[in-house]
């Protein structure tokens, strides 16, 4: 018995020192951007003294910083829509049909995710300088594609192949063209893989700095790019920079609570 | 009028369908009988125009449609897999087809609600499939493929993931459903029982090639070769590699008289060959032919048993009504009903067949 209840009370304590210190960063963050300057220089405290909101007004009511969310969110969402609009396809194309080389161009789409963004700065620099495009959304849309697709490609198959291929038979032999079969019968069958695809294009786009950062100036900078930016004539505005922190995350948390469900069925296929 | 003119179907170099030719009249019932991988749904495959066959074309009502694509062509089909649309409704799943078609409202809701009585579907219209037993998948699918009131009905082995007492009944009222239509209906499946129990027309198939077409019981009684007759002997069918010398088949020491209906046959050697159930226990007519047989071991399945005998280097099924429990490994007469038995040439074709 006693055994028993110590037993429970110890795998009681295991996750809860987990789920601390996985949350104490965030908390920390969440905890500052609460706070004045003074206050997160000078004293330790777990609760703001004297809470303020001026941080998050400072952020609302600049432009050079709310900006930098609204370019973020436009790029991204560009994204989006393009990495999963050319992925279904593609995917559909690699799990129905067999063609010479498939399961080798399969693979090799991964090749792109093989090496650190980072390398692929200087290339895209170069490109779209001579097209013009530097400082636009659409420039950092379409290079972080060249790492969504490949992902979403791949994420989609996986879905795919999953829903026998009697069904588009039947729907064929029902009369059903292609589009229309694949609108209305197809997509609402994988459409936690899509789900699940979105979400990484998303999350993948939202965090990366550094091609974001290379690939605009003024017109299009990210918020993350922004936020290294903050050292003024005064000194670090911690509390304002942390404010910044908490906003980038609540984006990403709420796609995560949207989508959650659909990712574990994603990893459950094997293929997330 | 279907039409299939020395189709063939090459997979990676293989045939999965040798050159076959086969007539289907409107209005009939027909039977593709084999075992799996026999071809059976190759064969529907190309008839649905999913495939386009390697050679030969495919003509519908005089029409050449080998190359039509199968949104032009006016078939139904039904997996033996139960397939729907999981993210519509039941209804929506059976109004599918009329809605492509471009079927006002009142006919398509007529028509649904018709189908989804016949198929006993009405109280599950507003759920979606997956919420359904497997028979109601399958009877959903039925029903789609009903409304589609399509002139060539494709049935590939629909009711081989079924219980059994939902198989018998639909089995029953399947092709009462469809006969209404005058559609062309096609049937697809490995039981022999089945075949028989259907009617209609049947076409044998064995690796790709069909071996006989013609009315199913007439294919069941005279079958054309041993291919044939093993394709639809269930229990499987008994052979017998015997020499005939006058009027004596000789099967190592034992002898058979030649019953009067295969006395034509010239001296040689052959396979005599013979149903399960035309082996008995007692000496029911004068005919019977004493046979000592070794008994391996005997299953009993309700009111029939399954007993398997050794007959020589033979292995023999006797099907016998009651409960025969017999000690396994001992020696036995049973009595042969050779008035049914049926003999095959060195090369499988048929040499005289029963009445």
């Amino acid at each position: 018995m006693s055994n028993r209840s110590e037993g429970s009370r110890l795998s009681f304590l295991i996750p809860t020192i987990y789920i601390i210190f996985l949350l104490l960063p965030i908390y920390w963050l969440v905890n500052m951007s609460f706070k004045e300057n003074t206050e997160i220089l000078g004293t330790f405290s777990l609760i703001p003294e004297r809470p303020t909101l001026r941080n998050y007004m400072v952020i609302f009511t600049d432009p050079s910083w709310y900006s930098g969310y609204i370019n973020s969110m436009i790029y991204v969402v560009l994204n989006t829509v393009i990495s999963v609009a050319v992925a279904l396809p593609a995917a559909y194309a690699f799990s129905r049909y067999r063609f010479l080389g498939d399961k080798h161009l399969f693979f090799w789409l991964l090749t792109n995710r093989m090496a650190p963004p980072a390398v692929f700065a200087l290339p895209f620099f170069q490109l779209y300088s001579a097209f013009g495009l530097i400082d636009t959304h659409i420039a950092v849309a379409l290079a972080h594609c060249l790492f969504n697709v490949p992902l979403a490609v791949w994420i989609l198959e996986g879905f795919m192949s999953g829903v026998p291929k009697e069904i588009d038979e039947t729907a064929y032999i029902d009369g059903y063209s292609f589009p229309r079969f694949f609108v209305k019968i197809f997509m609402p069958l994988i459409a936690s893989g899509i789900g699940v695809a979105a979400f990484f294009c998303f999350m993948f786009s939202w965090v990366e700095l550094l091609i974001a950062r290379t690939l605009t100036t003024t017109e299009a900078k990210p918020i993350s790019a922004i936020m290294t930016r903050t050292v003024s004539a005064s000194g670090l505005d911690w509390g304002v920079l942390a404010a910044a922190g908490v906003l980038t995350i609540i984006p990403g948390a709420l796609v995560i609570y949207f989508v959650r469900n659909y990712i574990a069925k994603g990893f459950a296929l094997g293929r997330v | 009028m279907l039409e299939l003119r020395d189709v063939t179907k090459m997979v990676a170099g293989e045939y999965h369908i040798h050159p076959t030719s086969l007539t289907l009249e409107r209005g009939s019932l027909n039977v593709l009988l084999g075992p799996t991988l026999s071809g059976k749904t190759s064969l529907m495959r190309l008839m649905a125009g999913l495939d386009r066959p390697s050679s030969g074309s495919v003509v519908f009502d005089g029409k050449d449609v080998t190359g039509l694509p199968v949104q032009s062509r006016n078939v139904a089909m039904v997996y033996q897999q139960f397939i729907n649309y999981p993210a519509l409704t039941v209804y929506e799943n059976i109004a599918s087809p009329m809605r492509i078609a471009g079927k006002d409202q009142q006919t398509i809701d007529k028509a649904v609600r018709k189908a989804a009585d016949l198929l006993k579907l009405t109280p599950y219209l507003d759920r979606t499939p997956l919420n359904l037993s497997g028979g109601q998948q399958q009877r959903t699918a039925l029903a789609r493929a009903i409304v589609k009131n399509a002139s060539l009905v494709l049935l590939d082995e629909p009711l081989a993931n079924l219980d059994y007492k939902l198989r018998e009944e639909l089995r029953e009222e399947l092709p009462k459903i469809f006969a209404e239509s005058g559609a062309i209906f096609v049937y697809a499946t490995t039981e022999p029982s089945e075949a028989l129990l259907l009617g209609g027309n049947t076409a044998t198939l064995c690796e790709g090639r069909i071996t006989q077409f013609g009315q199913t019981i007439s294919v069941y009684r005279n079958p054309a070769d041993l291919i044939t007759a093993k394709t639809f002997g269930d229990p499987p069918l008994n052979t017998l590699p015997v020499v005939k010398a006058g009027t004596i088949f000789r099967a190592g020491a034992a002898e058979i008289a030649v019953p009067s209906h295969l006395a034509h046959i010239a001296d040689g050697p052959l396979t005599i060959a013979f149903q399960p159930h035309h082996l008995k226990r007692s000496m029911e007519i004068p005919a019977a032919q004493a046979l000592t047989v070794r008994t391996l071991i005997s299953e009993i399945a309700g009111s029939e048993s399954f007993v398997h005998v050794a007959f020589g280097d033979a292995r023999w099924v006797m099907l016998a009504h009651g409960i025969h429990d017999i000690d396994p490994d001992q020696n036995i007469t049973l009595y042969l009903d050779t008035s049914r038995l049926m003999a095959f040439g060195p090369d499988g074709r048929s040499l005289a067949a029963t009445a």
